[in-house]
């Protein structure tokens, strides 16, 4: 099913030093073509249709097709990112479209603070089992063992 | 000549992947390296926010022990998870890094609640399981939430934190004073002309298990549309091999039985939602084959029945012309029909139904939703095919493939301690060289959480190796990275040299594309070591054929040409992959046995042979260009 890109509506990110779509492919797939400043899938067969690509291109100029190998034409799942949930449209090759809406975080973009709230680690510490927050944050008095 | 600048990173703690595993690694070495004032490095060949197998989201968290009792039900504790791994990989685990998974496991995914992450959860609070050790999640976000955390971390060491994104990790450096010991690793930015060369103390390596070994059922446009995904190039085993590490299952590789073509999940259909699925006939096929399967008692026999056993039902059902299968997610709509009197209650019921079901596929596997709405199926109403998709080497799902490691202190067996230089967990059996996720062999069942926690112990144990050897200094001479660097660059200068002697680039008597090189690898797995296109079965002589085949792979691994970065990337992935293609051929070729008949089966040695109730481990001696094959004891711990 691979990606992609509608032509009318790529503006090549504005000739940044590179496109969203290039900077999320997981699998070095998209490409900036500077003289026309459009975006393109240099390599179909690799696409994985992770959607990365059309979930963060500004212009929602970017799409999936469903890998000739085996979908009938017609059909669509398209994506709208928002900051705490997605909705999908989906269409059948039929005409017929649902529409679902899905949670994807509860905390804002960006809030995370990784160590905030844990003491500090101290090096002699480093020789038993215990890791970031254990074992408070399991709910458990002690890290499980077995005498050998 | 094309001119490519070099750059030497200087480190301490040097992080090879930003996947689930990656991520976790990064959290925790950012947690303990700052007291320490070590250096914390993490490069990733791809952009961290979506990288890995998670990169298209989850749509629930696989190992979950749930040991404060609050979940739904199931609470479980790692000694119960231990030997649930052990009977489902046929017998064989090192019970010792299985329990250390599960005892932590639960903090991970705490963290990732804390993070951000909506888990889903009963009207009391507690967490949802809807199997034994799974736990429901909205996870689109999974992967950017992780990864936001890791970055969050590793930014809280100011100058002594650093993560580089696009640069492919081609080889691992040895020091030269002590050349058993792995002190950094070279590679290349995917997006400019720069070498990069990295001394540390430390490394660990946790770039992925492998696909494309196996050739992918669909092979046109359809061909990235592997089950895991097609970036995984098998670079943390090839590394570990060239580096003289020990590589233990590397014949157990996964087939996963999913959707037809797409991929789609099935744990969610059988699991929450009791979906039935039968063989084309509407004859059942689970459970329908004890004649034969017994024949892998006791394994086959435990509740629940091994993954491999349930594979192999479907292959005998194969064999008997009763495909397709089929999985009756229309059956559950009927059943709710059945069960549910207050029509509005049904209603919404069906309507829950409905949309967890599409989440399941949104949320990880927008193809199989696609696939769906292309064939006019609407799965409350109709059913839609079941198959066993290619062979991959994944680590943290249901099969073992992956580095021999160190068990933790307090578990590992002491029968196991002679194989390594020094005792760390998570280290492979070269000193300094450590892994995790996919990386750690005969560990299965870790999933996405226990990757992310598996990552964070290696780090921990990684700072710990690092700040007991404070004074350690990596040797790597500049003549030692100037070589590397002509080998990593040598597909460019190849094409450079000759493409000019054709008139179309792509076919020159002179080199290889590594997507040709690629096609010729897969060919020789599929057709001789066991795949989809034998129905999973080799034997010695179509194993011994595949090793001949495979050493012109190894002579035209030289001959690999590349235009432009991308190729270069491309070439590489096809390299490692060759090595791990080579492992698995020489580890299924040393097992006499099929103990994991819905994995790959010898012809030849039809049956479960508990006299081979050991690990087969092999490894690589880069100077004498020796595979040595090792056999290791199973201990069991419980």
């Amino acid at each position: 099913m691979p990606s992609f890109v509608i032509t009318e509506k790529c503006d090549g990110c504005k000739g940044q030093d590179k496109t969203a779509c290039m900077y999320i492919c997981p699998n070095d797939l998209m490409i900036l073509d500077k003289e026309r400043m459009k975006a393109y899938n240099q390599e179909p067969t690799y696409c994985w249709e992770c959607y990365c690509c059309v979930k963060i291109c500004p212009q929602q100029a970017m799409d999936v097709r469903g890998y000739a190998d085996f979908m009938p034409l017609g059909a669509a799942s398209t994506p709208l990112r928002g900051t705490e949930d997605i909705m999908w449209t989906i269409t059948f090759r039929d005409g017929r479209i649902k529409r679902f809406k899905y949670a994807t975080r509860t905390t804002p973009e960006g809030s995370i603070k990784a160590l905030e709230g844990f003491p500090e680690a101290k090096a002699a510490d480093l020789a038993n089992q215990l890791m970031l927050g254990e074992p408070d944050i399991m709910g458990v008095k002690e890290l499980p063992t077995k005498k050998k | 000549m094309r001119e490519i600048a070099t750059e030497v990173v200087e480190t301490d703690i040097l992080i090879l992947g930003g996947g689930m595993a990656g991520c976790g690694a990064a959290v925790e070495a950012a947690y303990w390296a700052k007291p320490l004032g070590l250096k914390v490095t993490l490069v990733d060949k791809a952009a961290i926010d979506r990288s890995g197998p998670v990169a298209m989201g989850l749509s629930a968290i696989n190992t979950y022990m749930g040991m404060d009792g609050k979940v739904t039900m199931n609470s479980r504790m790692p000694e119960r998870y231990a030997e649930y791994v052990t009977n489902d990989q046929m017998g064989l685990a090192r019970q010792d890094l299985v329990f250390d998974i599960g005892r932590h496991v639960d903090s991970s995914v705490r963290l990732f609640e804390k993070w951000g992450l909506p888990i889903w959860k009963d009207d009391a609070g507690n967490f949802k399981k809807s199997g034994e050790w799974q736990v429901m999640i909205s996870g689109e976000s999974y992967k950017i939430i992780v990864a936001e955390a890791a970055k969050n971390a590793i930014g809280t060491l100011g100058d002594k934190g650093q993560i580089i994104e696009r640069v492919y990790i081609s080889h691992l450096l040895k020091d030269e004073k002590e050349p058993d010991r792995v002190c950094g690793a070279v590679g290349f930015s995917v997006r400019e002309n720069k070498f990069y060369a990295f001394k540390a103390k430390v490394v660990v390596c946790i770039l992925g298990g492998a696909v494309h070994v196996f050739r992918p059922r669909s092979q046109g446009e359809g061909f990235g549309r592997s089950w895991m995904p097609p970036f995984l190039g098998g670079t943390t085993y090839a590394l570990t091999l060239q580096a003289g590490g020990e590589l233990t299952q590397m014949d157990v590789t996964f087939v996963p039985p999913r959707f037809k073509d797409s991929y789609g999940p099935v744990g969610t259909f059988f699991l929450l939602f009791k979906t039935p699925a039968t063989n084309a006939y509407d004859g059942p096929y689970v459970g329908a084959y004890g004649a034969e399967t017994d024949k892998w008692a006791p394994y086959a026999k435990a509740k629940p029945c091994p993954t491999p056993v349930r594979n192999y039902e479907m292959i005998l059902c194969t064999k008997e012309g009763k495909t397709p299968f089929l999985m009756h997610t229309n059956k559950v709509v009927e059943r709710y029909q059945k069960e549910i009197t207050d029509p509005k209650e049904l209603k919404k019921k069906i309507k829950e139904y409905e949309s967890e079901a599409w989440e399941d596929f949104l949320d990880m596997t927008i193809a199989g939703a696609t696939n769906w709405a292309a064939h006019n199926i609407d799965p409350m109403e109709k059913p839609m095919e079941l198959q066993l998709s290619d062979p991959c080497f994944i680590g943290s799902h249901a099969s073992s493939v992956g580095a021999w490691c160190c068990g933790p202190e307090d578990l590992m067996p002491k029968e196991y301690k002679d194989a390594f230089p020094a005792q760390y967990n998570c280290m492979t059996t070269v000193l300094g060289l450590f892994t995790a996720g996919c990386g750690v062999g005969a560990c299965a069942h870790k999933f996405s959480s226990g990757a992310h926690v598996e990552g964070r112990i290696a780090a921990k144990s990684a700072i710990r190796f690092a700040n007991d050897k404070k004074d350690y200094k990596p040797t790597v001479s500049d003549d030692t990275i100037n070589k590397l660097k002509e080998i990593v660059y040598r597909p460019f200068a190849l094409y450079d040299e000759k493409s000019m002697y054709t008139t179309m680039p792509d076919v020159n008597p002179n080199y290889i594309s590594p997507h040709s090189f690629l096609f010729r690898v897969q060919k020789i797995m599929g057709e001789y070591a066991g795949s989809w296109e034998t129905l999973y079965g080799t034997s010695d002589k179509m194993l011994e054929t595949a090793l001949w085949k495979l050493s012109f792979c190894v002579e035209d691994a030289e001959k690999i040409a590349a235009k432009d970065l991308h190729e270069l990337l491309r070439g590489w992935e096809a390299i490692h992959r060759l090595w791990v293609a080579e492992a698995c051929v020489r580890t299924r070729l040393a097992r006499k046995e099929s103990r994991w008949p819905g994995y790959y089966y010898k012809y030849d040695y039809l049956k479960l042979d508990e006299g081979q109730k050991h690990f087969v481990n092999v490894k690589y001696d880069v100077d004498k260009k020796e595979w040595k094959i090792i056999e290791r004891p199973m201990i069991p711990i419980i």
